[in-house]
């Protein structure tokens, strides 16, 4: 068995463990979201606070052990980002994100592993959200093809003999 | 004295009397959130130790559907994974699942902000929330506190017009 396969066995074994504590922690269930998100609504179920809580509790000790290690035990380098800036474009889209958050009670995870009990409002979310990542990815690599021939254009205007 | 606190207790309170910094204790299930929220903190770390990734849903989602070579078959496994445990856990518990309490045009529209946002914000709850806040980055920090704002101002805009949820 390669590197590649065992990759792809940890990253199962992630998947797995993800949705089963998706599932555990209360977060595939809307109404509980949304009662966590409407802190002034009069019924306030504070509870998913915790799951954040003890998800970080695990995952930052473990980033503090493996902290300056070369590399992952099944791969070459660390993918992990390396941006700290924080510019507009992250806050609109965290903004936009929160929004539809608070509107269906779905975030991204919770709305994939619900999909396996097949309730319509499931369906319909994760189908709206991948057709809407399909959509800006591709909006992005035309804006960002267009502005490149623009600026290709740009420069072969500025060498053309007068 | 009295009227002191008949003035605190009016402050909570909104135009029908309800006490609007009520808590739901029956609804509270910190162990299970706990418990739940150690297995996604594990989830994540098992990704973070053998693979040197971040276990980020929209990211794994987004690198499906704008496929790089050599990128596909762990996300492909990561996704295969959540099914995989979706279905054990629905086996157990399939109280545990709910539908959206929004109708369902509501609901499409709630996925396309999330699509969209996502993509833009370069990550979800998981990406920015468990993991980029495990990392310490002020990115994910100002993401975070980001959704969690408009989260809260979306559910409690969506309950003043539809009702509550």
């Amino acid at each position: 068995m390669n590197s590649i396969r065992k990759n792809d066995l940890a990253a199962l074994a992630t998947g797995t463990l993800f949705g089963a504590g998706l599932v555990v922690s209360g977060m595939t269930l809307p109404s509980k979201v949304i009662g966590f998100l409407d802190v002034l609504g009069g019924q306030w179920d504070p509870s998913l606070g915790l799951v954040m809580g003890g998800a970080i509790a695990v995952h930052a000790v473990v980033y503090r052990l493996i902290q300056g290690r070369p590399s992952p035990l099944l791969a070459e380098r660390w993918s992990l980002p390396m941006r700290e800036d924080i510019d507009s474009r992250l806050l609109f889209g965290a903004a936009l994100f929160g929004i539809g958050w608070g509107l269906g009670g779905f975030c991204p995870g919770p709305g994939l592993v619900s999909l396996v009990a097949g309730a319509s409002s499931s369906i319909v979310f994760v189908a709206a959200m991948l057709i809407a990542m399909l959509g800006t990815a591709k909006l992005e690599t035309y804006l960002a093809g267009r502005s490149a021939r623009n600026a290709l254009s740009a420069s072969n205007d500025e060498s053309r003999p007068a | 004295m009295r009227s002191a606190q008949i003035n605190r207790r009016r402050v909570f309170r909104d135009a029908k009397g309800t006490n609007v910094a009520n808590m739901n204790w029956d609804a509270f299930t910190p162990w299970s959130a706990l418990a739940g929220g150690a297995l996604i903190g594990t989830a994540a770390s098992i990704l973070l130790i053998f693979n040197g990734r971040v276990a980020g849903i929209s990211g794994v989602l987004g690198g499906l559907l704008v496929p790089k070579q050599g990128e596909v078959s762990w996300r492909l496994a990561f996704a295969i994974g959540l099914a995989v445990g979706g279905v054990l856990m629905l086996a157990l518990s399939p109280e545990s699942f709910g539908a959206s309490p929004r109708a369902l045009p509501l609901v499409a529209v709630a996925g396309a902000f999330v699509g969209v946002g996502t993509r833009i914000g370069n990550g979800c709850t998981s990406g920015h929330g468990v993991c980029g806040l495990s990392r310490l980055s002020v990115r994910s920090l100002a993401a975070t506190l980001t959704f969690m704002a408009t989260g809260f101002l979306a559910a409690t805009a969506a309950r003043f017009f539809l009702g509550a949820a």
